[in-house]
């Protein structure tokens, strides 16, 4: 099962120079929240910035991974 | 299923996608949405008033996957304008506090929401892809 803690690591181990927050929404291992904040979202439009989280876990999302709730940042947005 | 040829399901999806100009594809329906995702979703395009078609990916699992394949998007929901994919819940809900949902969809942004999305029952949405499998 999932956690938030491995979500964030791996967020962080794949996207270059992210910054990931990553909360279990249920505590059930299955619904999470992550905010993200990398440069490397830059140039790159909203919809293909949340892929780029999405592509970490390819087909666990819909799967052991129900529900991801993303927002991205580069930099230091407010 | 040994015709690999023809993918009657993906054709069906993609022409809903054509023939709306905003497509919401979701699990339940507007006034019944089967998840907070779509639920919220739904409640952005009723809060602009905007009129859009949805349909449920629930009745068939199919339905999820194909249209995943056509939009490389993994999660439900998803909203079409124009025949181009603008996200999910989360992104729909990012445009539209700023007045950017409603420029995507072409109506007025909202002036100060008095209220919560009134409940008023949506138009019916077109339903083809259900029956076009029968």
């Amino acid at each position: 099962m999932p956690n938030a803690q491995e979500l964030k690591q791996r967020i962080e181990d794949a996207i270059p120079g992210a910054s990931a927050d990553v909360e279990d929404l249920t505590g059930g291992g299955d619904h999470f929240r992550a905010v993200v904040v990398s440069e490397a979202f830059a140039g790159h439009s909203r919809l293909d910035q949340h892929r780029m989280v999405y592509d970490v876990f390819g087909e666990e999302v819909g799967g052991p991974i129900h529900a991801l709730s993303i927002t991205t940042q580069t930099g230091r947005e407010p | 299923m040994t015709d690999e040829t023809t993918n009657p399901i993906r054709d069906a999806i993609q022409t809903a996608i054509d023939d709306h100009e905003v497509i919401l594809f979701m699990k339940g329906t507007p006034d019944s949405p089967a998840c907070g995702f779509s639920a919220r979703t739904v409640g952005a395009l009723q809060a602009l008033g905007a009129p859009f078609a949805a349909v449920d990916i629930l009745p068939d699992p199919r339905i999820r996957e194909e249209l995943s394949a056509i939009s490389e998007w993994p999660t439900i929901p998803q909203l079409f304008v124009n025949g181009k994919l603008v996200g999910g819940a989360d992104i729909v809900t990012e445009m539209y506090e700023p007045g950017e949902l409603a420029q995507e969809l072409g109506v007025d942004a909202p002036e100060a929401p008095a209220e919560a999305p009134a409940a008023e029952a949506p138009s019916p949405a077109p339903m083809g892809i259900e029956n076009r499998l029968g």
